[in-house]
């Protein structure tokens, strides 16, 4: 359901030019789980951000559901943004004046939805989480895990078919890591596809496909 | 998105950042508020001087001795001296049909005593017109008599002001005052009326025409006040006084004839062109606000980058970003607009308070204008903020780069 081609994506520092991904292919099946690990600057983020749809490679064909994504109109991209892909950040990005639930909610705000459909669907959304008790909390209220969980719900609100996450346990505790790592891992089990990156072996190694880069390249795709 | 939540999203925006919020609320309102009090200014000079001449007369004509030259032609040279108005021009003047009234005028400044008090003070010498033309009324008594007005009798009508300094509470009526060492009868007491044109009538004394002539031994008038017909019987009457004047002083057009109507036109005219000018430096205190607001909604951008990123991240398309600005911007001016409001109110009252006789009103359109005017700067100046806002890449904004 994911198929890159050839994909390349350079970015201009001073005189320098760096290829942050060089011809990178990878094909990804619907309902995987998949880590990607690499040295610092080898490309992950840069990888996932065009699999979200947040960037736009230079060259190379990203087909989405069999859609060729690089000939989408602006409008089509924030709309598959919003439908298709879920994004869980390192930083959490929460919008610090907004409650959690107000948090989760946005996704369905930008969608237009009705407001009693998006009462029930943030309840739903926070219950299995763990979260209820916290929906009224603003960020700075609530713990890194609890934050994190929050914003896996608001990547999950519009049941997307992809959750891609950005070192989700980067800013967290080891316990709390665990317990984001666990909640994404149930997701996947229900039947989205995930991407985690991560600088942790141990929670890169739970994935049953794990992808390895180096320098914008990916250098080894095992599977178990 | 639903506009309910757009709206939602925008005011909590705003509540959200307090101190940016109020600064640019404060500038929209100071520039709002400025525009409705100098307009408001404007048209309180506008309003005063068109009460003032209404005070004057209705239909009001005035002929004053010698040419005054407003029109632009050359002084007569020679034989320049004017022949005196004389109160038979005065009379002959109510030939004309465009005429209706004639009140002649003779003006001096004598003191009148009553007992032992004395004052200095303007007298009027005229006839029973003058009530009429002067749109003047009787708080006591009666006016001059009607009747020749060659024949002067020694009577007096006396302003409310004068009344009370010389007589105090007690009975003016029937009275013998002193003007200049002559007895006169006090027959009237004029209301008070205020001011109108520098003349105040609480502090006059009328007298008949015939007497003023012998009181201040001169023959020559100040002036001939005269009521025209109705309306349109305005430029009749002024052309056929002229034509009267010219006749009886030997074909010397030696008078002006001023209209009433000609002074306000050209008051009104000048006091319009003030308003507009003065909301015109309104408007660009306004827009020098809209160049403020603009700055710092450019700051609000750069700070919420990431909100921006996040935003198109979750879904949110180049125009849900730039219609969440604009809303922001519409709440803002609005709030602006509000406060500007307010501060103009306010201002006014003050000013209101300040000065009772300045007749200051808040035109209408001056409010609508203020408004609409703030609300189209609040989103001119800001649409580039929110442009600029809803084209930044997600990740580069998520980054922070
Ligand atoms: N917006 C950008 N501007 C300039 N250079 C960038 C930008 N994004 C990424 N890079 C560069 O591209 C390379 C890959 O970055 P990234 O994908 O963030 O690596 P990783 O996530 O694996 O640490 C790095 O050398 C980084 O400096
Ligand atoms: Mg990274």
């Amino acid at each position: 359901m994911i198929r890159l081609e050839k994909i390349n994506r350079s970015f201009q520092v001073g005189d320098e030019t760096v290829h942050a991904l060089r011809d990178l292919d990878l094909e990804l099946k619907s309902g995987e789980y998949v880590s990607i690990m690499g040295p610092s600057g080898s490309g992950k983020s840069t990888l996932l951000n065009i699999l979200g749809l947040l960037d736009r490679p230079d060259s190379g064909r990203y087909h989405l559901d069999e859609i060729d994504t690089t000939t989408l109109s602006e409008l089509e991209r924030a709309d598959a943004r919003c439908n298709k892909i879920g994004f869980v950040f390192q930083a959490f990005h929460l919008v610090p004046r907004l409650t959690a639930a107000d948090n989760v909610e946005l996704p369905l705000v930008l969608a237009g939805v009705a407001p009693p459909e998006r009462k029930q669907r943030v309840h739903e959304a926070l219950e299995p989480l763990g979260l209820l008790d916290r929906a009224g909390h603003r960020p700075d209220q609530l713990s890194g895990g609890q934050r994190q969980r929050t914003a896996i719900a608001r990547a999950t609100i519009m049941q997307p078919t992809i959750l891609l996450a950005d070192e989700p346990t980067g800013n967290l505790d080891k316990a709390s890591g665990e317990d984001v790592i666990h909640t994404l891992e149930k997701l996947n089990n229900q039947g989205i596809t995930l991407l985690i990156v991560t600088h942790d072996p141990e929670i890169g190694g739970r994935a049953p496909r794990r992808i390895r880069m180096v320098d914008g390249a990916i250098t080894e795709d095992t599977r178990t | 998105m639903l506009m309910e939540d757009t709206l939602r999203f925008g005011s909590q925006a705003l509540v959200g950042a307090k101190k940016r919020t109020w600064l640019m609320v404060l500038a929209m309102a100071i520039g709002v508020g400025s525009v409705v009090i100098l307009t408001a200014l404007g048209e309180g000079a506008r309003n005063y001087i068109s009460r003032e001449f209404s005070n004057l007369g209705t239909n009001l004509v005035i002929v004053i001795p010698g040419r005054t030259e407003t029109t632009g032609e050359a002084p007569p040279m020679v034989g320049a001296t004017p022949d005196d108005l004389t109160l038979d021009d005065a009379i002959a003047l109510t030939r004309s049909s465009a005429v209706r009234l004639v009140a002649p005028i003779i003006v001096g400044s004598v003191p009148v005593s009553y007992q032992q008090l004395e004052r200095e003070i303007t007298i009027l010498g005229s006839t029973a017109d003058l009530l009429p033309v002067r749109n003047l009324s009787l708080a006591k008594g009666k006016f001059l008599p009607a009747g020749d007005p060659t024949r002067g009798a020694a009577v007096a009508v006396i302003g409310s002001k004068l009344k009370k300094e010389l007589f105090a509470n007690k009975q003016a009526l029937g009275q013998w005052i002193r003007i200049n060492d002559r007895r006169f009868r006090v027959i009237g007491i004029l209301d008070p009326m205020g001011e109108s044109l520098g003349l105040d009538v609480g502090d006059i004394a009328v007298i008949p025409i015939a007497t003023a002539e012998s009181l201040f031994n001169t023959s020559s008038l100040f002036r001939i006040l005269i009521q025209a017909n109705g309306r349109s019987a305005i430029t009749k009457a002024q052309k056929a006084v002229k034509a009267i004047i010219k006749e009886r002083h030997n074909g010397e057009e030696d008078v002006t004839v001023i209209t009433q109507q000609a002074l306000l036109y050209t008051f009104d005219g000048i006091f319009k062109t003030l308003t507009y000018t003065v909301s015109g430096i309104a408007a660009i205190s306004l827009a020098v606000a809209g160049i403020l607001i603009m700055n710092v909604m450019l700051v609000a951008v750069s700070q919420r980058t990431e909100e921006i990123g996040l935003l198109k991240a979750l879904g949110g398309s180049e125009r849900q970003i730039l219609s969440l600005f604009l809303v922001e911007a519409s709440l803002l001016s609005l709030a602006g607009a509000v406060f500007g409001m307010l501060i103009a109110l306010g201002g006014v009252w003050a000013l209101d308070q300040a000065f009772p006789s300045f007749p200051l009103t808040v035109p209408l359109w001056s409010i609508a204008a203020a408004i609409l005017v703030s609300i189209s700067t609040g989103l001119l100046f800001c649409t580039l903020p929110a442009k600029r806002a809803a084209r930044l890449d997600p990740v580069h904004a998520l980054s922070g780069r």
